[in-house]
């Protein structure tokens, strides 16, 4: 990395850089501007970015108020964790098996895998609702998380890193006399890392992120998740109350973003392979 | 006689599986088994269903369904929100699949060429894919308000018209492709650093040497084929994803103003959960099933097609 001349030209490179850079970051400096603003503020001079009368503290109590916003948080956190946690669980052996062991129905099952990847969750959702409706588990921690207990993608992707891996480690496991299910918790979590961590990034930033399913299965505050109560929150707040409706969004989005900010190279890592992969 | 040798060593391997064989096989099967009943239950079931229930009248909270052959879709054809619906969807994807793609192509170029800032520059144009969309949406709902909101004020002080972007039927599916650029822009981006980085450098001398002189001639000749199994990669995931619309439809606009913001996926949600009409809606669902198909299947062919240079 010698250091590049001044040019012409890389001058006009590095404006179009930042230029662009500015205009993207520019919602969130304009949420944490105005989430500091007074309503006569945001009526008066919307384009100065730091506040005349500050009301942070203000706009925050009112976010903090009107929605459980550690409710919605925590729920967010316990539907993530409960659906990557079943996820790896149901995905690893399935992939190990269908990678590292002969049997006759692995060429069926890796047809099923092909087809499951191209259904979403939007098509699911009628029979499933009916079916959820019909059991009276709507609004609950379970309606939430069981479609999303199996994923396809999950085993697409462990199966071709589990394939890559070498036979010999899987040989030398059962020479020393270790079950399959030893090997698959000694031999091949250990060493499959890289791969549940993409996976990991990939499955949370979808969930944390998903609207439709949780808006069709909940109807009732307590079991909200992150983007269903902040669309409550819009509702109970009619009209133009920017300042609160920024306060709860930069609330709702710290969490991901600094996750995010502080683990840039894994998400980055993360999202190419799941990516390109996928 | 190559073919007799080779048609006869299976013959006489077939049915010798030995226990060991046998045991690897009920191994492999229980371990795969919790996987495929999951994987029966909440997709292939579910998907069956939902082709069924096409051919039905079946409305929640009404007992019985009749089986009505193809009525809902000789409806759909007719149905002017559906139409509409699917004509957004196009238009919306028409727009933010290959704007989200060709920007972030050349920002990826731009990032690659530059050695300063690479990190923050990465950051920058990534984060809004690590933001919850919904709470984004809010921020750009302010972001576009036709009276206080940043965007008409800078207007204001060019002098130029200020459109009431969310809020009229002819900007508002405009306005939503903004965002769904803004929001999809980083993800192809860093899809495509990685496909630049794999590109070896030696390539590029070659092509020096055997006269490719300007920049465009280096990206013609190297570049754009190199990164070929990349761009159809990212082409499939935008479409898709496109076609996908519904948070900030959801959110900032329920279908509004007067339809022109009504998506498919919103329709889908509408009729089925909002209405209740389950054999509709899966109707809905079908079609929308068929797009992705064949969507994917479009992918696979030109893959197949494609040459590959690695």
């Amino acid at each position: 990395m010698n250091a590049q001349a001044f040019t012409f030209g890389r001058a006009v490179r590095l404006s179009i850089l930042i230029f662009g850079a500015v205009i993207f970051l520019a919602p969130y400096i304009f949420m944490i501007s105005t989430a500091g603003k007074a309503q006569s503020d945001i009526f008066s001079s919307s384009l100065s970015l730091v506040p005349q009368h500050w009301s942070y503290v203000a706009n925050f109590t009112k976010a903090l108020t009107r929605v459980s916003m550690t409710t919605l948080l925590w729920n967010g956190v316990v539907v993530c964790v409960l659906i990557f946690v079943f996820q790896v669980i149901i995905a690893i052996p399935c992939a190990y098996a269908m990678a590292k062991l002969k049997f006759r129905a692995a060429r069926l099952m890796m047809v099923l895998v092909m087809l499951g990847l191209l259904v979403p969750i939007h098509a699911t959702a009628l029979p499933l609702y009916v079916a959820f409706d019909r059991m009276s588990v709507l609004n609950s921690y379970f309606a939430l998380v069981a479609p999303f207990t199996i994923s396809v993608f999950g085993i697409f992707l462990f199966l071709q890193f589990f394939r890559a891996m070498p036979d010999d480690l899987i040989h030398a496991a059962r020479l020393d006399g270790m079950s399959e299910t030893g090997i698959i918790a000694r031999v091949i979590v250990p060493n499959a890392w890289p791969a549940i961590t993409a996976f990991a990034i990939f499955s949370v930033v979808a969930h944390w992120n998903d609207l439709y399913w949780p808006l069709i299965v909940v109807s009732n505050q307590a079991y909200a998740t992150p983007p269903l109560g902040l669309l409550y929150f819009r509702a109970a707040e009619a009209g133009d109350d920017y300042g609160a409706l920024m306060a709860a969004t930069l609330i709702i989005t710290t969490p991901l973003v600094a996750a995010f900010l502080l683990a840039q190279k894994r998400f980055v890592e993360g999202i190419t392979m799941t990516g390109l992969k996928g | 006689m190559a073919e007799a040798i080779a048609t006869a060593t299976p013959i006489v391997r077939k049915p010798v599986r030995s226990a060991a064989e046998r045991q690897e096989a009920r191994a492999a099967l229980a371990l795969s088994l919790p996987a495929m009943v999951l994987l029966f239950v909440f997709i292939l079931l579910p998907v069956a269903l939902v082709i069924i229930f096409g051919f039905t009248d079946y409305e929640l909270g009404y007992a019985g369904f009749r089986f009505v052959g193809f009525d809902n879709y000789a409806d759909l054809f007719t149905d002017r929100t559906f139409r509409r619906s699917l004509w957004n969807t196009t238009v919306y994807t028409a727009i933010v699949a290959p704007v989200s793609i060709f920007m972030a192509l050349g920002l990826a170029m731009l990032i690659e060429s530059e050695n300063i800032g690479r990190s923050f520059f990465r950051t920058a144009y990534f984060l809004p894919v690590a933001s919850l969309l919904v709470a984004m949406a809010t921020v750009w709902q302010y972001l576009f308000h036709p009276t206080i909101g940043p965007i008409n004020a800078l207007l204001a002080l060019g002098g130029l018209p200020r459109p009431n972007w969310l809020g009229a039927s002819t900007s508002v599916l405009y306005s939503l492709s903004i965002i769904g650029i803004w929001q999809s822009v980083g993800f192809n981006l860093v899809l495509f650093l990685a496909g630049l980085t794999a590109i070896p450098r030696e390539l590029y001398q070659a092509a020096h040497v055997d006269g490719a002189r300007s920049a465009f001639d280096r990206f013609r000749l190297v570049t754009w084929p190199m990164l070929g199994p990349t761009t159809l990669f990212v082409t499939t995931i935008s479409i898709i994803n496109a076609v996908k619309v519904f948070e900030t439809v959801k959110t900032l606009t329920e279908g509004g103003p007067n339809k022109a913001s009504e998506v498919l996926l919103f329709t889908i949600y509408q009729e089925g959960f909002v209405y209740l009409k389950v054999g509709y809606a899966s109707a809905m669902t079908v079609v929308f099933l068929i797009i992705l198909v064949v969507l994917m299947f479009l992918q696979y062919r030109i893959q197949d097609k494609q040459v590959h240079y690695s």
